[in-house]
């Protein structure tokens, strides 16, 4: 198994299923985000001006919801928080500064990719619910002012939470070299596997060859 | 009509063309004059060309149920009991209140759809509306509809069209019993207050005028014989407000959430030009040492550093 291949890390599948989720998610944010702020409005030219914004953006939203559903049936699994991703999360630091000691080698996602899995969840699950209740076209009418008030709160809160999560998402693509192509063409190099996500490698290649983390550790 | 007496303008951060100075007006609906002969409904809909579906009676005089899009002003009927056992009918026009500070205009999303003149009529424009419905979130009186017909929000101009020209609104024109009176906001607490002092004198100790100082005042004022509890009028809010959670949602949070965003997108570029990214080096972990058979010896670079000669592949 020592042989210099690349590994796949996503199929064809899990990344048409991601961009999509991507696209979704840059079209409603963008839609949203015209009517988040005075300073953002003409984002809704984008979408062919203000009432094809109303229109468009709650379809998108939950087209976005539906697709990431799938994201979520596929990779729950690989999200649950483990003993070692708090130890991973206390250690962030020298993660942020590139120092490898003493960071604890992880699977298939590290803790702040967990995180942002777990926070992405229930931000959608909150604009989608939200996301109904202000859908003044078909909803609103089966809602009291209280609830669609709450709502209209929750609903920009949640989309800001979302967007912040999705900023740090994409830099850490830029960040981490190699994760983009994890997500275009599917392969990564096993070196990639190796540094960030070893137990991953060992999973996946059977390769028991000691860590080089545990070489730095001593 | 004007574009240069515009004292607020929805989702603008810029003072609106205000130039023009104008007294403030208000409309005075005296609840103690009123027969519910519904006129003024009826001048609204002739003046405003609309003309709302023949609804169903639902057991009360209220025709039709509720405002609509098509429906900018309804009396409202409240069998009232008093304390002496007496029955009361309060009878209430209701309609917008125009407020001087009015929570659609908060809520509106859309530049220019929801203004505010100088002399306090607080106007949509469908032209700019975009059907979004924050205007019902924002609004403490429960008075925009959106019609189901081109989806954008409708409410009580004040007649502002008339307004502008000098006329009273259609449905003070109409009042046969000069309940509903016009005129500068001054003007018509004054006359209200006269009409507080009779109320008094005739055995109505609680009669008073409505102009809530929660949304800043209203240019549509209430004399009311119970001012004390303006519920009993079919719901009439007893200190309406702007809804603290529309407050939040529409508040400060907005311009610090724009920031935060900035600020997390600007704080990943200078991590990058500060820390910068993280690359994997391929010969960080050497391939054991039968690989190197595979390696072209006319590229093998012999390193006397290492010892047992271990070459490398060029980077």
């Amino acid at each position: 198994m020592n042989d210099n291949k690349p590994i796949l890390r996503y199929n064809a599948n899990e990344r048409t299923n991601h961009w999509v989720v991507a696209i979704l998610f840059f079209m409603a944010g963008l839609s949203g985000l015209a009517l988040f702020h005075p300073a953002l409005f003409w984002l809704s030219n984008l979408f062919g001006g203000g009432p094809w914004t109303r229109i468009l953006h709650p379809f998108l939203g939950v087209a976005m919801f539906v697709f990431f559903l799938g994201l979520v049936i596929r990779f729950w699994r690989a999200n649950f928080i483990t003993a070692n991703d708090r130890l991973w999360l206390r250690r962030v630091d020298r993660v942020m500064r590139n120092q490898e000691d003493g960071v604890p080698p992880i699977g298939k996602y590290n803790a702040g990719q967990k995180l942002l899995f777990w926070t992405l969840l229930v931000c959608m699950l909150i604009l989608l619910v939200s996301g109904v209740v202000i859908w003044r076209a078909y909803f609103s009418q089966y809602f009291g002012i209280g609830a669609i008030r709450l709502a209209t709160l929750l609903h920009a809160l949640a989309a800001f939470v979302l967007v912040l999560s999705i900023i740090v998402h994409i830099y850490a693509g830029i960040w981490i070299k190699g994760s983009v192509g994890a997500m275009l063409h599917g392969w990564v190099s096993r070196a990639w596997a190796r540094k960030h996500h070893e137990l991953w490698y060992r999973e996946v290649t059977g390769d028991k060859t000691p860590s080089d983390h545990r070489r730095k550790e001593g | 009509m004007a574009s240069q007496d515009i004292i607020a303008r929805s989702a603008t951060t810029t003072v609106p063309p205000s130039v023009r100075q104008q007294e403030q007006v208000a409309k005075l609906i005296d609840t103690t004059k009123c027969i519910g002969c519904k006129a003024c409904q009826v001048a609204c809909s002739e003046w405003n060309e609309l003309r709302d579906e023949v609804g169903h009676n639902h057991g009360t005089y209220d025709n039709p149920q509720d405002l609509s899009a098509e429906t900018w002003t309804l009396m409202r009927f409240t069998e009232h009991e008093r304390d002496d056992g007496n029955l009361e009918w309060l009878i209430r026009k209701d309609g917008c209140m125009h407020c001087a500070e009015p929570g659609c205009l908060k809520a509106c999303p859309s530049p220019g759809a929801i203004i505010k003149h100088a002399n306090g009529i607080v106007d949509f424009n469908q032209d700019h509306c975009i059907g979004c419905g924050y205007c019902i979130t924002g609004c403490p009186f429960n008075i925009p509809r959106i019609s189901q017909k081109d989806h954008k929000a409708y409410k009580c101009t004040l007649c502002s069209d008339r307004v502008s020209v000098g006329l009273e609104p259609a449905c003070v024109k109409t009042c046969p019993t000069g309940a509903i009176v016009f005129g500068t906001k001054d003007e018509m607490k004054v006359h209200a207050d006269e009409r507080i002092v009779d109320l008094k004198s005739r055995g109505y100790d609680k009669a008073g005028l409505y102009d809530p100082d929660g949304v800043g005042g209203t240019h549509v004022m209430y004399v009311l014989h119970h001012a004390d509890t303006p519920k009993l009028y079919a719901g009439l809010p007893d200190q309406p407000v702007i809804s603290p959670l529309v407050g939040l949602w529409k508040g400060f949070t907005k311009p610090l959430a724009l920031l935060a965003m900035g600020a997390a997108v600007l704080a990943g570029f200078f991590h990058y030009v500060r820390i910068g990214p993280q690359r994997v080096e391929e010969d960080e972990h050497p391939t054991p040492p039968d690989d190197v058979h595979q390696v072209d010896p006319a590229v093998h670079v012999y390193d006397p550093t290492k010892p047992g000669g271990q070459g490398e592949q060029r980077p």
